[in-house]
């Protein structure tokens, strides 16, 4: 299992992301933004941070990079796709995620540990059942999720919501619970395919126990056993 | 030389918190009657005789605007 960390100018969670990947046992390199293939991965994130210092909006120049060009393509052929905090807002820059993430209610920084519940989703990279409560911490400026009507309506119907902020025994309360604003309490979400998945909190600080929880690890074992099962 | 002038302006029902607590910062000031604050993005571009405006408009599209949640609009002036 071989996982490409896109690395941005401006990425600043490149390294935690390969540090826990690595934690977990499974491969992972850096990819550099100039780089044009993906070729020989077995799935790419694309980590948090401040690509191009979110200048013009978040993602928007990154989404340009040289390598977006084969990660939107073989995106479309099923490759799995994790985008996280920056990396989402790449993701929906770039088309693979629908809606688009606006600045915080409130105009705040946002960086605490949140609880998020796992919702029935046909995301391939979740490995917890639906209805599972998790503490994943948050650090963002822009991570009010947006979508018009239609579209937040087609991802409740079509299972692409993959996880939602939450009252720590579960509870959604609608315009209440998502500390940052997001439609629908939205955390993250997936495309049809299930391969492309973006959400705002960072799995890979709770991953390798150093902050005191492991409980990220179930965001990137999934695709793990998935590639191993098809190898 | 031309130049485009670019308004980038957030989509109708879009929160706009920095609108929001600026309005919040003028009554704080006293101003009455002020009713609302949208917050955007000015841009100008120079360019050659030869750029028209649609491909400043597709410009827009692809990078300089979200579709998803910004309205633009553009004008073109002699310089």
């Amino acid at each position: 299992m071989r996982f490409g960390v896109v690395q941005f100018p401006g990425s600043n969670c490149d390294q935690d992301v390969v540090r826990a990947l690595r934690y977990l046992g499974y491969r992972a390199d850096f990819l550099w933004h100039r780089e044009t293939s993906v070729e020989g991965f077995d799935a790419i994130v694309l980590p948090g941070g401040f690509s191009y210092g979110d200048y013009l909006r978040c993602g928007a120049i990154s989404r340009f990079s040289p390598i977006m060009e084969s990660v939107i393509a073989e995106a479309g052929h099923g490759l799995p796709v994790l985008g996280i905090c920056n990396g989402f807002q790449v993701l929906c820059e770039a088309g693979l995620l629908p809606g688009a993430l606006v600045r915080n209610k409130g105009l705040k920084f946002i960086c605490k540990s949140v609880p998020l519940r796992v919702e029935k989703s046909v995301c391939q990279w979740l490995d917890l059942e639906p209805g599972t409560v998790v503490d994943i911490p948050v650090a963002h400026n822009e991570g009010s999720y947006y979508a018009d009507d239609t579209t937040l309506a087609e991802l409740e119907a079509e299972g692409r919501v993959v996880v939602r902020y939450c009252r720590p025994d579960g509870t959604v309360v609608p315009g209440e619970t998502a500390p940052n604003g997001s439609l629908h309490d939205i955390a993250g979400i997936c495309n049809e395919a299930g391969n492309v998945f973006g959400l705002m909190p960072h799995p890979e600080r709770v991953t390798d126990g150093v902050n005191g929880s492991r409980v990220g690890s179930a965001f990137f074992t999934a695709v793990a056993k998935r590639v191993a099962a098809t190898a | 030389m031309k130049r485009f002038e670019i308004h980038v302006t957030g989509k109708e029902g879009i929160h706009d918190p920095a609108g929001e607590n600026s309005l919040h910062a003028l009554a704080n000031l006293g101003y009455v009657g002020v009713t609302g604050v949208r917050i955007g993005k000015f841009i100008q571009l120079t360019a050659e005789d030869g750029v028209t405006c649609e491909q400043v408009e597709e410009m827009c599209q692809r990078l300089l605007a979200n579709p998803v949640i910004e309205d633009f609009s553009v004008t073109a002036r002699e310089v």
